[in-house]
């Protein structure tokens, strides 16, 4: 191919990748945090239902940044995020808008989104224990896990992983900022190896006998074991059990997916029907379903390998309360050297 | 090197000075290149309050500590394996060593974090290499029997040594190829043998390129985000990370940011000033090739197996696992549609990039060229400053600039036409682009100023004594012969496109998936098997131009950049 072959074909592509920035009708542009391959069905059966393009762009850290730099020239209509303190930044960054919708309020309860509308909660997952099957072990506090009896036998990802800075800013909720320091620096010391790798790790080493226990989110049981993963998995999801643990005064600690509607939303109406669709029994299914999240509305179905760990009691904490200690969580990890 | 212009100062008052044109538009260039990062500069004076008070207290010591043991670990290997392997192809001649010239730079092909995954998963306790240790043993649980993690600074610093040691290969071996021949027979001719002539004339006389090539290694580990996050490994790329998004603090990140770009210079401009006073000039006329010395059968299958071993560590054996991985995954759930949209947009990208990044490349390295000085070789340094800022952090100021004027401008076309032009740069890629300029630039000026570097001044001089312009002689003289040096800094950057994910995710418009972004989107929900084709497709695409870098090393070796420079004189 001679240099002009080149460039001209070049410049072709170039011009297929542009998209039009004037979105026509009936087009819902999607900014999110959410892995493509999580989401793609549930858009997939939207547009199916209603004819509605919705164009995605996933990213994953500098969402807000990148809406908030846009400003009112963002395309963005929905901004989709795991993990509450995430849909807050967006707040905090003042780059949402609150939306009033009986539907969303009627489905959603009332702990799972913001007051205000800025944000709704569409599923939510819990933080786990995932236990070698041979253990003998029915029950289990958070409290636990610094308790000198599992020194060597614990495994975790990075402490400052957003799923655990949650689950130790709901600690810091529970006990205050110096207790937790010195539960952190027990867990740390309860470590079989340096915290790191994601949470399917922690099945995988405990198979591969490098520790007995370890704590991790409920929906990658339902992907290891359902051999949507490959066999393997199958193997690393069998040779866990899950323990639902509690905090002594209260529950299970939960987070959620959700979403917000941007501020500047050039598509506003047909972005609130499509979130309205989320809350949906058909989408709230799919969440179920192919995630293995447990639906937000009350009454949805959960998939059978989730629903076989028992009765989930969400902690009392909110999540704005639990939110607000973020820093400080990621801050402690920082000081008792967790990752070290 | 003489200005031609100042032999006669008279006309040179009236007329504009040589290459004004080309110092300008490589000032431009340096300007373009430095607005992230000022951009940076603007958010880290926002402040950040107690945030040095607690990484000073916390985890700056130790995190500095990691970041310092792994550099000096990873240009420890990189440099020990890439100088060994350049001689070794070199100055020795057996069977195998043809191969062996290019194979050796296959593991540029895999990406830092693929590495990380595949040993992490294939030395796991349940992976295949314990699996069958504890078959031949006769033990049959990991419980009874396992090796020690990987998981620590040792295995990172092997693993990024492994497949970053090219970087210090290709231009040591190109140094060994051309300069140091006429002194190595000299060397050999006064009776000191093959090893010694290593020591004590080959390796000094390479010391700016392995120092070029240990420096692009070292910026690249303190890339690194995802194969430290595989390996448990905290370093200040870390810290950065954690402090923007853990904590919500982007000036506190963009503080520490700057602050490890300030290390990086300083350690670069140490490196310059330690060699000072040391010249690497080359001989005007052709220098004669380095005769190999043919060594007996044996030794000669030692010495191939010896360079295979890098070859099979950084690519072999994960370029198995991911082909097995790869077809596995293929059998279980076919192939994705996506696959063929997402291996347009990564080429597509990487094309246009990689045309950019080397044409702004020439104009600022031939700056240094034709306006030799402080002027023109600060600009080059400028240009490439983007290369030593973690990729994450270069990415947000290019965001903040580029979204800023797409706003400037769709404000003003609402406000004069009524149009709203949206996002123009962001919505058509363009920013993807401008970020990989960038990021990259450093690769291809820094490669084509070594590729001028060897044209002597001398046909400079000479063709401007035969009437040709500054920009006549760029065309007729310098760029055909510097073809070699402009062709091996496009496919090293070409490579580096497809492989950067932090930019590309960032800035990149609706609907465009990269092979890159796309294993990232599965890589962050732990379901890699989903990813092994995706990251299999990085490597093959790969391959091509890395097999095409040797050819152009090899070309260059019969037929040394000098050679036809003889039909001018």
């Amino acid at each position: 191919m001679n240099s002009h072959a080149i460039l001209a074909s070049t410049f072709l592509a170039a011009s297929l990748l542009a998209v039009p920035s004037v979105a026509a009708a009936a087009e819902i542009n999607v900014y999110t945090t959410r892995e493509p391959a999580l989401i793609a069905p549930l858009l997939e059966a939207y547009t199916k239902s209603t004819g509605t393009k919705v164009n995605t762009v996933f990213l994953k850290d500098g969402l807000p940044e990148r809406v908030a730099s846009e400003g009112e020239s963002s395309p963005a209509d929905i901004l989709m995020a795991v993990d509450a303190g995430n849909l807050v930044d967006l707040v905090d960054k003042g780059v949402t808008q609150p939306i009033q919708s009986e539907v969303l309020n009627a489905a959603i309860p009332a702990q799972l989104r913001d007051a205000e509308g800025n944000w709704f909660g569409l599923s939510y997952r819990a933080r786990v224990l995932y236990a070698a099957k041979d253990l003998d072990l029915t029950s289990f506090n958070y409290e636990q896990l610094a308790d000198p009896a599992w020194k060597g036998k614990v495994c975790i990802r990075s402490g400052q992983h957003p799923y655990n800075t949650a689950l130790f800013a709901d600690y810091i909720a529970h006990y205050g900022a110096e207790e937790t320091e010195k539960w952190l620096a027990g867990v740390k010391d309860n470590l079989a190896r340096k915290a790191g790798g994601g949470d399917r790790d922690v099945a995988k080493d405990i198979l591969g006998g490098i520790c007995e226990i370890g704590i991790a989110n409920t929906y990658y049981v339902g992907l290891m074991r359902s051999g949507k993963g490959g066999e393997e998995q199958v193997a690393w999801g069998d040779a866990i059990k899950v323990v639902l643990p509690t905090f002594k005064d209260g529950g299970t600690q939960v987070n959620i997916s959700g979403a917000a509607i941007a501020k500047h939303a050039p598509n506003k109406d047909e972005a609130v029907k499509l979130l309205e669709y989320l809350v949906s029994d058909e989408a709230q299914k799919i969440y179920a379903e192919a995630n293995y999240e447990y639906p937000v509305k009350a009454g949805a179905t959960t998939d059978p390998i989730i629903a076989s760990f028992g009765e989930l009691k969400i902690d009392n904490k909110p999540l704005s309360e639990i939110v607000g200690h973020r820093k400080q969580a990621s801050e402690l990890v920082d000081k008792v050297g967790f990752d070290n | 090197m003489d200005q031609p212009a100042s032999i006669s100062p008279k006309i040179d008052r009236s007329a504009k000075r040589p290459g004004s044109g080309w110092l300008t538009f490589s000032g431009v260039i340096a300007l373009v290149v430095l607005l992230p990062i000022a951009e940076l500069l603007l958010e880290a004076v926002k402040g950040s309050s107690g945030l040095w008070g607690h990484l000073f207290s916390t985890i700056l010591p130790a995190a500095m500590t990691d970041t310092v043991i792994l550099l000096a670990g990873v240009g420890f290997v990189t440099a020990v394996i890439g100088t060994t392997t350049a001689w070794l192809v070199t100055a020795y001649d057996f069977t195998g060593r043809r191969v062996l010239e290019w194979a050796l730079l296959l593991p540029l092909a895999v990406p830092t974090y693929i590495i990380a995954y595949a040993y992490l998963d294939m030395l796991h306790p349940i992976g295949s290499v314990q699996g069958a240790i504890r078959w031949m043993l006769g033990y049959d649980s990991p419980r009874q029997f396992r090796l020690p993690d990987i998981r620590s600074m040792t295995g990172c610093i092997l693993l990024l040594g492994f497949v970053l040691y090219p970087y210090v290969y290709i231009p040591t071996r190109a140094m060994f190829l051309t300069q140091s021949a006429n002194l190595i027979d000299a060397a050999r001719t006064l009776g000191v043998s093959r090893r010694a002539v290593f020591w004590r004339v080959a390796l000094p006389l390479a010391r700016p390129a392995v120092a070029v090539g240990i420096s692009l290694a070292l910026m690249e580990t303190l890339n690194d985000v995802g194969a430290a996050e595989f390996l448990g490994v905290r370093t200040m790329t870390v810290s950065i990370y954690t402090t923007w998004i853990t904590r919500s603090d982007l000036p506190g990140a963009s503080q520490i940011a700057l602050a490890l770009l300030l290390i990086v210079v300083a350690l670069v401009a140490l490196e310059r000033w330690a060699r000072r006073r040391q010249r690497y000039a080359s001989d005007a006329r052709r220098s004669p090739q380095l005769v190999l010395q043919r060594v007996p059968a044996w030794k000669g299958a030692l010495l191939l197996c010896a360079g295979a071993l890098p070859v099979l560590l950084g690519f072999g054996a994960p370029a198995v696992y991911l082909v097995t991985e790869a077809w596995k995954r293929y059998q279980f759930a076919g192939l994705s549609p996506r696959i063929l949209s997402e291996a347009v947009s990564t080429v597509t990208i990487a094309t246009i990039a990689t045309v950019a990044t080397v044409g702004f490349g020439l104009v600022v390295a031939y700056a240094t060229r034709v306006r030799p000085g402080a002027k023109s070789s600060w600009l080059l340094r400028f240009s490439t400053l983007g290369y030593a800022a973690p990729g994450t952090v270069v990415a947000i100021g290019v965001l903040i600039v580029l979204a800023g004027l797409d706003r400037f401008i769709d404000r003003s076309a609402t406000a004069w036409f009524g149009i709203s032009t949206g996002l123009l740069f962001i919505g058509s890629g363009a920013a993807v682009v401008y970020a990989l300029v960038v990021r990259f630039l450093a690769i291809s000026a820094g490669g084509i100023e070594a590729g001028l570097s060897r044209i002597p001044g001398s046909l400079d001089q000479a063709s401007r004594t035969l009437g040709q312009s500054t920009s006549g002689t760029f065309w007729h003289v310098h760029l055909p012969l510097s073809k070699a040096a402009i062709s091996a800094a496009a496919l090293l950057v070409f490579v580096d496109c497809v492989k950067e994910l932090p930019a590309t995710l960032l800035l990149r418009p609706l609907n465009v998936e990269t092979f890159a972004t796309h294993l990232y989107g599965e890589a962050a929900r732990g379901t890699y098997e989903e990813a092994s084709i995706a990251a299999l497709a990085i490597v093959a695409i790969s391959i091509l131009p890395v097999i095409l870098l040797s050819r152009v090393g090899r070309s260059r070796a019969s037929q040394p950049a000098i050679g036809s420079a003889g039909v001018l004189s």
